[in-house]
Order: C-alpha cells, then sequence, then structure tokens
C-alpha cells in the first residue's frame, strides 16, 4: 500500500461516514456541520488526484458561502427534527431506489468512459505539461467557450428571476434613503436666525 | 539556507521522508512563532498609538508597556474557562480551533521573499481565499453554541458581512490575476517588477481595486469601522461574549492573525510585495529585499489602527449597501476594464 492509497482510503471511509452522520444526526445544525466535513474530505480526495483547481473551488463555494447560508438558515429556523424523522421508515424505499438508481447511472458512465479509453484515463493537464489551474483555464476560455458562456447566462437569468420573485414595492413603507442621508448638509438640519435683542429698561 | 541544510540531512541519514517530514515542520514553526510575536507586540502598539491619537499614553507600567502583551496573555491563560450550562459543549470547544486553524493556514502560501515561502502554489491565491472564507464558522458556531441572545447576533451579522464582502474581495483579486497572469503569489509580485520602481506596482491601474481590496479586507476581519459583529455598545461583545480565558485569546489570536495576513496581502497584491519602490539602478535603495515587505505590511496594520481611532461604526444597513450596491458594481466594471486594457497592450499580463 503507497501513501496516496492509504490517504484514498483514509479519507473515503471519513466521506462516507459523514455523509451517513448527515442524513442521522438528530440535530439539523449538527447535519449541517456533517456536510461540512463530506464537502471538505470530498475536496481532499480531489486534491490526491492533482484537481487541485476544483478542490479548492469546492472548499471556496460550498464550504465558504453555500454551507454558511446554509447554517444561517438552519440556525435561524426553529426546526423540530421529531416530525422530520417520522416520515424516514416510509420515505426510506423512495430514498433506496434513487440511491439504486444513482449507483447503476454512475457505474454505468464509469464502465463505459473505460471501454471507450480502453486503459486508464490519461490526465490531459499532464500530457501538455501545464498545471491543473492553467490547463482547466485555457480549455474552458478556448475549446468550451460558448457551453461555458451559456451556463453563465442561464445563472444570470437565474438570478435575475429570483430577485423579481422577492421583489414587492409596498406602498406606505417608513424607509430610509442613504444616499440623502449621506448628502445632508447642516443648512437643512439647522437654521440659524438672528434676533434682535430686548430694549434694555432702566431698572 | 535551510533548504541547504535539508539536504545535507537528506544525504547524511538517506532517508529524504523524515528530511521532509522534520525541516517543513521546523520552517512552519519559523512562520507561526514570529506570526505570534507580532499578533503580541501588535496589540502592545495598536494600544499605544490609540493612545497617543486620544492624548493618552497607553500602558506604561509592565516593563514600561513594552511587556504588557506578556501579562496580558499570561492572565488569560491562568484565567477559568466558563462555559454557560446550556451551550453545546463539543462545539463551544471546536468553534475557537475553526476560528484559528484557516487563520493560520493561509499564512502557508505568503512568500516573504523571491524564494521563502513555505507552498510556492500554482492555485495559491485561491487556496487563500478558501481559507479566509472558512475563518467565518468558528464565529458563527461560536455564536451557537454559546446558547446567548448576544452571542448569536453577533454571529448572524458576522455571516452576512464576511459572506458579502467576500464577493467584493474576490472580484478585486481577479483584476489582479487578469493583470498578473498567474494564481502563484510569487509570480504576481515578479509580475510588478520593473525599471520604473513603484510606478510598476499594480496600484496604479488596478487603484478602484486596491483601496475596495484593503477596505473589503477591513470589513471581513470585523474591525472598526465594520466591527458590528462586536458592538460594545449594542450586543455587549458579540459572538465572543461567552467565552473567557483561552478559549477567547484563541478568537483574539485568530482575528490578529488575520489583520496582519490582509496587511501582507495588500502589499503583495499591489504593492509588489518585496520590491523596492524605487528603481534598481539607484543602488542599495533599489534592492529587493523582505523589509520592504515588512515595512509595507506595517503601514496597512498602521491604517487598521488609524481607521480604529479615527472612524464611528457603520450603521448595520449601511454597510449591506456599501458591499453590494457600491464596492461589487464598481469590482466588476474595474475587472472589464483591467480586461480591456491588457487587450488593448497598455498593460502587459505577466510584465
Amino acid at each position: 500500500m503507497t501513501l496516496p492509497l492509504i490517504l484514498f482510503y483514509a479519507f473515503g471511509a471519513i466521506l462516507i461516514g459523514s455523509a451517513l452522520a448527515v442524513v442521522t444526526a438528530r440535530n439539523s445544525v449538527h447535519a449541517a456541520l456533517w456536510l461540512v466535513l463530506t464537502f471538505f474530505t470530498s475536496a481532499c480526495i480531489w486534491l490526491l488526484l492533482h484537481a487541485e483547481f476544483l478542490a479548492i473551488v469546492l472548499v471556496l463555494v460550498y464550504v465558504g458561502a453555500v454551507m454558511v447560508l446554509f447554517l444561517f438558515v438552519v440556525m435561524m429556523l426553529d426546526v423540530k427534527v421529531a416530525p422530520l424523522r417520522e416520515g424516514f421508515v416510509r420515505h426510506l424505499p423512495v430514498g433506496l431506489l434513487v440511491a439504486g438508481v444513482m449507483l447503476a447511472e454512475m457505474l454505468g458512465l464509469i464502465g463505459f468512459g473505460k471501454l471507450n479509453e480502453g486503459g486508464a484515463l490519461v490526465d490531459a493537464a499532464a500530457a501538455q505539461g501545464l498545471s491543473n489551474t492553467e490547463w482547466l483555464g485555457r480549455t474552458l476560455f478556448s475549446d468550451y467557450i460558448l457551453p461555458f458562456e451559456i451556463a453563465a447566462v442561464i445563472l444570470t437569468v437565474a438570478i435575475i428571476a429570483a430577485v423579481a420573485l422577492t421583489l414587492r414595492h409596498r406602498p406606505n413603507v417608513r424607509s430610509q434613503d442613504p444616499s440623502a442621508q449621506a448628502a445632508v448638509r447642516s443648512q437643512d438640519r439647522i437654521r440659524i436666525v438672528e434676533i434682535a435683542s430686548a430694549n434694555k429698561e432702566t431698572p | 539556507m535551510i533548504d541547504q541544510i535539508q539536504h545535507a540531512w537528506t544525504w547524511l541519514h538517506s532517508d529524504a521522508a523524515s528530511a521532509v517530514l522534520i525541516f517543513t515542520t521546523i520552517k512552519i514553526l519559523l512562520i507561526t512563532v514570529p506570526l505570534i510575536l507580532c499578533v503580541a507586540f501588535f496589540t502592545l502598539w495598536e494600544r499605544k498609538v490609540i493612545g497617543w491619537m486620544q492624548v493618552r499614553k497607553g500602558p506604561t507600567y509592565i516593563g514600561k508597556g513594552i511587556l504588557q502583551p506578556f501579562a496580558d496573555v499570561f492572565k488569560l491563560l491562568f484565567k477559568e474557562l466558563i462555559i454557560p450550562s446550556e451551550a453545546n459543549r463539543v462545539l463551544f470547544y471546536l468553534a475557537p480551533l475553526l476560528a484559528l486553524v484557516p487563520a493560520f493556514a493561509a499564512w502557508s502560501v505568503i512568500p516573504f521573499d523571491a524564494q521563502v515561502v513555505l507552498s510556492n502554489s500554482n492555485a495559491g491565491l485561491l487556496f487563500l481565499l478558501a481559507m479566509t472564507s472558512m475563518g467565518v464558522y468558528g464565529i458563527i458556531l461560536a455564536g451557537w453554541a454559546s446558547n446567548s441572545k448576544y452571542a448569536f447576533l453577533g454571529a448572524m451579522r458576522a455571516a452576512a458581512q464576511m459572506v458579502s464582502y467576500e464577493i467584493a474581495m474576490g472580484f478585486s483579486i481577479v483584476g489582479v490575476l487578469i493583470a498578473a497572469g498567474s494564481l502563484n503569489l510569487t509570480r504576481i509580485v515578479e509580475a510588478q517588477a520593473g525599471n520604473g520602481g513603484m510606478f510598476e506596482w499594480f496600484w496604479l491601474p488596478l487603484l478602484p481595486l486596491f483601496v475596495i481590496y484593503f477596505i473589503s479586507g477591513v470589513a471581513e476581519t470585523n474591525r472598526a469601522p465594520f466591527d458590528v459583529s462586536e458592538g460594545e455598545s449594542e450586543i455587549v461583545a458579540g459572538f465572543h461574549v461567552e467565552y473567557a480565558g483561552s478559549a477567547f485569546a484563541l478568537f483574539f489570536l485568530a482575528e490578529y492573525a488575520n489583520m496582519i495576513l490582509i496587511c501582507f496581502l495588500a502589499s503583495i497584491l499591489f504593492l509588489g510585495g518585496w520590491l523596492s519602490p524605487f528603481p534598481e539602478s539607484w543602488g542599495l535603495v533599489g534592492t529587493a529585499g523582505w523589509w520592504w515587505l515588512l515595512l509595507k505590511a506595517n503601514f496597512f496594520a498602521f491604517l487598521y489602527l488609524w481607521f480604529r481611532a479615527t472612524f464611528p461604526r457603520y450603521r448595520y444597513d449601511q454597510i449591506m449597501r456599501l458591499g453590494w450596491k457600491v464596492f461589487i458594481p464598481i469590482t466588476i466594471v474595474w475587472v472589464l476594464v483591467t480586461g480591456i486594457m491588457v487587450y488593448c497592450g497598455w498593460l502587459l499580463p505577466g510584465e
């Protein structure tokens, strides 16, 4: 057993263990944290495969941003776990079915790839003598520029749609206008009035 | 020098694996120990500078004030760890560690001189972004695990603020990437070298990104004037209100390590790292070296203190407005401008 193989099995064991803990944890905050560990461990496995760009982006996007927002929501909502767990046994067959179909698809895809390649997969980046990050950048922005841009447009449309769905202009809401607040001058708030002093009367 | 000793060791014991392990540990200690000392003296300097700005003297008693940080550290270490009775014990202990580990891990890719770097990674900048974005877990877990209203409010504010300002920070780094043509921090500094001294650095063509990067850095580390997550006058001490003793010291260490990291990064990305501000032909003052990097980082560290002594705290909604409605549009526009500059040949990537 070489060191990378030992590390792979160690990470794999942690990955499966934490993924199981996500669905079995009683506390929803704990479940979200186990999911963080799952993402982090899969990033470690990708690092073992020399896919450093994908691994770091996984940590950056999923661990650093998506799961933070997830935790944010889970902590704010007072989710009662017991009612959620009642449906566990009832939904188990459906879950197993979905998992089984996914497993068959993955095996089919990997088997198909193996048959097509006829052996071990070739590291395209190493073949060209580039680092993984550089190769990915060049390939994305030259060979796959159209799919890449289409994906970007679809995501932008989704963001705008989400904003448009939640944006409601309600009348009679007293809200602040920060630019007006920042642009205020002392003359607008205070007026100095000259008042002639009263005539002095001799006592 | 350490590399030569490592080669000698490998040759003497004919065992490369143990040599790598031992010497990497030594290198890590060579970074972390001075970093912790820097944090200690940074706190002293902060109290002194703010004192002088407010016409006070700052700490003067223990070793004429110089040994004050050590007194603080020993006080914190010998204090009792108090845990709220309804707190989540595991997460309560885990949170300070989760804040500290990314803050220190990020230092592994920082180059201090042309060849002096622990890990000369090709994706160094991305690694830095990933590590700094993980620091927020310590804060939100501390807030949640303490089971206290004030801590929870502070954690929520910190999480929202850090996620928002990360975007502006990421975009300003994208501008540097376009200008340097590399994710490797050493190559980013080398891309800023040239005969013009300080006018070859990226701060000039990327001026809006430079300003936004440092302000976002201040917001990302939750320092004044963006320190609503601690907000003493509103929510006591924010996310670490329930922490005492050494657990609080860890949060303190993580916050200051992150601040110094932002200072170093701003110097490396925009002010030419260890390069001299003067042209190379000027002899000694034109020689590049680590002392320039320390000088530049010191300048940014002073800015942190200056901000704290000068600006009142931002209102929470204005922080969000500044991040989303001002910084992000400006950075997106300037990334486009940088792209056009490179396309037209006004800015040659990697030179």
